[in-house]
């Protein structure tokens, strides 16, 4: 029997049927995780006779009662293998669950699968990773993004009904851009971050990728408020996300950037992206040019504070609690610089290397300090643009997705490529990408994804709009080729 | 000529804040339980783990700042320090840097704070104030266990809330550290923030000590010493280490800027790290932490809780009841003992009196019964009541023993102990009369002595007078009787 | 904010991380690169503009002190490289 495993609805509606059990999707997860993970290299765990049983006790009343959520390998799930896609974590099980685990288990979920990424989230292609590339079911030889590669690749593979990614310069919505699903990066504070391996904690949070934007309302209701285990975490009601995607565009208010469109964009891209502007535009949105000014400036600070933040994070993974060791230490110095020269690979230890330089005496001033000012910038920038616009609309990604290998050696160039979507990490607000068309290369078509950004806590308004955009139009339906 | 040379010294107390639970987890805060039995996944440092600060921790650092005199600044945070060590679980320690709990502030040195051999000394008597640079809040790091070729870990300690309190280079000698730690320990535990137990590891303390020619502005080059784990220990380590200084320097010779180890069996301070690495920790705001806010509800809260200093205490009890200086400073120095002599004291005409039957009979009552004062059957009125009768001269002293030997085994009240035992002394000159006459009459030769003015014999008379009157004849009043009485006083015969 | 070299010895040290062959001349060069870029930072005028540390202006976030179960001892050490008697064994740590 074929489910229809791109929906979570669909799949709710035969469970309250009695037509299918949950375990029932389980199997059929793994099956297609059996006949294509081995080229697309998504998922780097799974336990599926646990899956089984978790589903066996599924209460399928609930909300996401019975449905499973491949997990990107950064969450804690207690018992299961955490390794951040990193080789310093090999053989790491969490011994807790993260909070937004324990509430898609009060939610009915299953999470089921542990999903590739950048080693410890930080890279745009899921090249950086202990398992190797993860691959774009769209175009085996090209990235999925990154870094929630996995899940992205899963998602629009079919190899997940729904999974969890983390965002924190554009991880969840640029390979959501690249392999054509719905990526949404909650507001900051929005979902809890404990059980999340920080990367940089004022940026990460953790969000959905699903094939439709219902679904990920119905993930981020469920993941969504506050908790007491994270000091960051926003004590602020969650609206019934799912209850309000209806309710169209007419009436809202969309600012364009003129900053977005930048010359050297691939052509395919800003014609989508005009496209689905044009769209909105037809279905009664109003539609005013805005200005984000210091959007040149987003990188450059994000390429600060993230590191910064990073060297300090991952200044645990030291062999010593837990994870890898190096092989007989001449002492403890030696201990920690062999373990983490062996357990970290190269974008790790580059940003580990330049966030420790930007913290260093004598130059905390010059950078973290001055990048979180620039930071304080942005954010304005943002908070004029909400004033006279609902949200705002962009491109995700200022590409496609590109062929593996093909940035690996210019980490400038990678950097760039999250020139979209980091800006709204830096001001702690809510984005989302939906797919909005397609750029022919060599024979194959590449998804490409429209960016809804919206105000602080405005999850709502991105939703319905992206709901109706999607609604409208025909992307979201087409299937890669895999 | 031989050139006289000053120690300057700083001191870094570590403290542990007296709390149920640890820093930023729920883990109990304990000592002596089995190795990483009271850990979890916070403050074992696992991946994705955040910390939460503990309200309690919090407050107390501000009301130690608040005893101390610091100045609360309205927002403060947290910030990371970055090293590598193993005993630390995240390789950084969640402390504050630029935006400290308390800034400033100081502890005056009390005469009782300094070494029983150096309290007569001057610098005893000056009443220094030694200022405070700041107090910080942070956590604590685990304990290590060294074998032959490995270490081992004990993460229990790990996320204990820490106080930093860092002293201005503003101590003089072993002595003024001596005594700086002494009543600074006593204000911790007075106002119940810390249980600063140096043996449990609960205060600890570094010292940076330097000598310069006296009269000299500029700071010599200083060491830090480690690894005190007495107050006694601290000032026989800094004794040890200035005289060292002085004999380098005197001789031509330079110190190395190190830090130095205190071997207390030994005596001897020792270099532990020479080739000392520049310290770059990193600091920077936490990420995961959120500003505080003093002034909302957290400087209320401490401020309600407010203690008065023993040092301000023991003056009160000199000034205000008459109390030896001494006494003052030893009812002081114990809240239970100054809670029990202030009810005791309430209303009394004599205070001092009480102070010293407290401190000298109650206290061995309880020392030789081995109870606390808490447990004590003697209730402070009562204690009120019998000074209250030796004063009116209705019992004397010796009697009053007997009263309060009574009182600790019974708990019964003075005046009835007294009236049971027939007890009261005889103060009715008509009686005593009476009684002298009879004893003039049985011993012409002592009452000649008297005559010749030999006190003795005066004693030895009113001795008799006591003998007959079992003992409850008022002996001042007997003994005045009978020299008038001698003397040829018409109104005896 | 001028032309800058960033000392990768020093900082690969200072965050104990030892580079494998080849790498410190990779690192040092694109390191370079990205603190070129960054130094367009230099270009804004930042007087009197206040850092954002949180996204959130919220403050005084605190547990009370209520003390929770531990893990038990089983898990604290479950994914110790090494451990012995309820210890975590480190290389002998030399002060
Ligand atoms: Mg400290
Ligand atoms: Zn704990």
């Amino acid at each position: 029997m074929s489910l229809p495993l791109e929906s979570v609805a669909a799949l709710r509606a035969q469970l309250r049927a009695g037509e299918i059990r949950p375990r029932d999707i389980v199997a059929a997860i793994r099956e297609r995780v059996e006949a294509h993970n081995p080229a697309l290299n998504a998922y780097v765990h799974t336990d599926w006779d646990a899956a089984c049983a978790e589903a066996d006790r599924a209460d399928i009343a609930l909300p996401l009662g019975g449905i499973p959520v491949a997990i990107k390998d950064v969450i804690a799930v207690r018992g299961q293998p955490c390794t951040c896609g990193s080789g310093i974590l090999q053989g790491h099980r969490s011994i807790y669950d993260a909070t937004v685990i324990r509430k898609l288990r009060g939610a009915g979920a299953i999470p089921a699968g542990r999903v590739n990424m950048d080693e410890f989230a930080m890279g745009s292609s899921n090249e950086n990773s202990y398992y190797g590339p993860c691959r774009n079911p769209w175009d085996t030889s090209r990235a999925p993004g990154g870094s929630s590669g996995g899940s992205a690749a899963a998602v629009a593979g079919g190899l997940a009904v729904v999974a969890l990614g983390s965002d924190t310069g554009g991880s969840i919505r640029q390979p959501a851009s690249f392999c054509g699903c719905v990526g949404l990066k909650p507001t900051y504070g929005r979902v809890s971050r404990f059980g999340l391996v920080a990367f940089a904690s004022s940026l990460d949070q953790i969000g959905p990728l699903a094939h439709n934007v219902e679904d990920a309302a119905l993930i981020l209701g469920a993941i969504s408020g506050h908790d007491p285990s994270d000091c960051t975490s926003v004590d602020r009601p969650v609206p019934d996300f799912a209850a309000s995607l209806e309710g169209g565009v007419k009436g809202l208010k969309f600012g364009v950037p003129k900053e977005y469109f930048i010359p050297g964009m691939d052509p395919a891209v800003e014609r989508a992206v005009r496209g689905a502007i044009d769209h909105l535009a037809r279905e009664g949105a109003e539609i005013i040019d805005i200005s984000l000014p210091h959007t040149e400036y987003a990188i450059a600070s994000y390429y600060i504070i993230a590191p910064a933040e990073a060297s300090s994070n991952l200044a645990r993974f030291d062999g010593v609690r837990y994870g890898h060791r190096a092989k007989d230490p001449a002492d403890v110095i030696d201990c920690y610089a062999r373990t983490r020269r062996e357990g970290f690979g190269s974008e790790v230890k580059r940003r580990i290397l330049l966030g420790t330089y930007v913290l260093s005496s004598g130059y905390y001033d010059a950078y973290y300090l001055r990048a979180q000012k620039v930071r304080t910038l942005i954010r304005r920038d943002f908070d004029r643009a909400f004033a006279s616009c609902d949200a705002i609309l962009t491109p995700t990604a200022p590409s496609p997705a590109f062929r593996l290998g093909e940035k690996l050696d210019d980490p400038i160039s990678m950097y760039l490529g999250d020139v979209f979507t980091i800006a709204v990490n830096m001001a702690g607000t809510c984005g989302i990408s939906v797919p909005c068309g397609f750029a022919d290369e060599g024979g194959g078509r590449l998804p490409i994804g429209l960016q809804i950004i919206g105000r602080p806590f405005g999850e709502s308004t991105i939703l319905r709009a992206a709901h109706h955009y999607e609604r409208t139009t025909p992307w979201h339906r087409e299937r890669p080729p895999i | 000529m031989k050139t006289d040379y000053e120690p300057v010294i700083g001191l870094e107390v570590h403290c542990q804040v007296r709390t149920r639970s640890k820093m930023f987890c729920g883990c109990r805060t304990g000592f002596g339980e089995s190795p990483n039995a009271l850990t979890c996944p916070v403050c074992l440092g696992h991946p994705g783990v955040l910390p939460v600060p503990n309200r309690e921790a919090i407050v107390r650092t501000i009301q130690t700042g608040l005893l101390l005199g610091c100045q609360i600044d309205e927002y403060c945070k947290f910030d990371r320090k970055n090293y590598f060590y193993p005993d630390m679980p995240k390789n950084y320690q969640i402390s504050q840097y630029d935006m400290p709990l308390c800034r400033g502030g100081g502890v005056t040195l009390d005469r009782f704070s300094f070494p029983k051999d150096a309290q007569d000394s001057p610098e005893a008597s000056a009443r220094k104030r030694v200022h405070l640079t700041r107090i910080h809040l942070e956590e604590d790091v685990a304990k290590s266990t060294h074998f032959d070729t490995t270490s081992g870990i004990d993460f229990n300690r790990a996320g204990t809330p820490l106080m930093e309190i860092v002293t201005e280079a503003d101590i003089a000698s072993p002595e003024e550290a001596f005594a700086f730690l002494t009543a600074l320990r006593l204000i911790l535990v007075q106002a119940g923030v810390s249980d600063a137990d140096m043996e449990k590891g609960q205060l600890r303390c570094d010292c940076n000590v330097s000598v310069r020619p006296r009269g000299q502005k500029a700071f010599g080059t200083k060491c830090e010493i480690k690894n005190m784990n007495s107050i006694s220990g601290v000032r026989r380590a800094l004794a040890y280490e200035i005289a060292r200084q002085i004999e380098v320097v005197s001789a031509g010779g330079r110190i190395t800027q190190e830090t130095r180890r205190w071997d207390d069996d030994i005596g001897q301070t020792s270099t532990m790290r020479s080739k000392e690495e520049a310290h770059d920790y990193r600091y920077f705001p936490d990420p995961d932490l959120m500003p505080i806010r003093t002034t909302d509800g957290l400087l209320e809260e401490a401020r309600a809780r407010l203690i008065e200093l023993p040092g301000a205490r023991a003056d009160r009890y000199t000034r205000d009841l008459g109390v030896t200086e001494y006494d003052a400073s030893v009812l002081a120095s114990d809240p239970h003992l100054a809670r029990f002599f202030e009810a005791a004291a309430s209303g009394a005409s004599n205070p001092k009196g009480i102070a010293n039957f407290l401190l000298n009979d109650l206290l061995s009552a309880l020392a030789s019964s081995e109870k606390a004062l808490s447990e004590c059957p003697v209730q402070p009125a009562d204690l009120r009541e019998l000074v209250g009768l030796i004063d009116a001269g209705r019992i004397n002293s010796k009697q009053a023993k007997e009263v309060f030997r009574e009182m600790f085994e019974t708990g019964a009240a003075p005046a009835a102990i007294v009236r049971a035992k027939g007890l009261e002394q005889v103060s009715d000159t008509g009686a005593i009369e009476a009684l002298a006459r009879q004893v003039i009459g049985a011993h012409p030769g002592p009452v000649q002595d008297v005559r010749d003015g030999k006190a003795s014999a005066l004693n030895f008379l009113t001795g008799q007078v006591m003998k007959l009157s079992k003992g409850k004849a008022n002996p001042k009043l007997a003994s005045e009787i009978i020299a008038r009485m001698i003397k040829g006083d018409p109104l005896v015969r | 904010m001028g032309k800058v070299e960033i000392d990768v010895a020093y900082v690969a040290h200072l965050a104990r991380l030892e580079l494998n062959d080849g790498e410190a001349e990779a690192f040092q060069g694109q390191l370079d690169g990205v603190l070129g870029h960054i130094a367009a930072l230099g270009r804004l005028d930042l007087e009197g503009i206040e850092p954002t540390a949180h996204a959130a202006p919220i403050h005084n976030v605190f547990r009370a002190d209520e003390p929770r179960e531990s893990v038990p001892e089983s898990d604290a050490l479950a994914n110790a490289p090494l451990a012995a008697n309820g210890l975590f064994i480190t290389p002998k740590i030399v002060e």
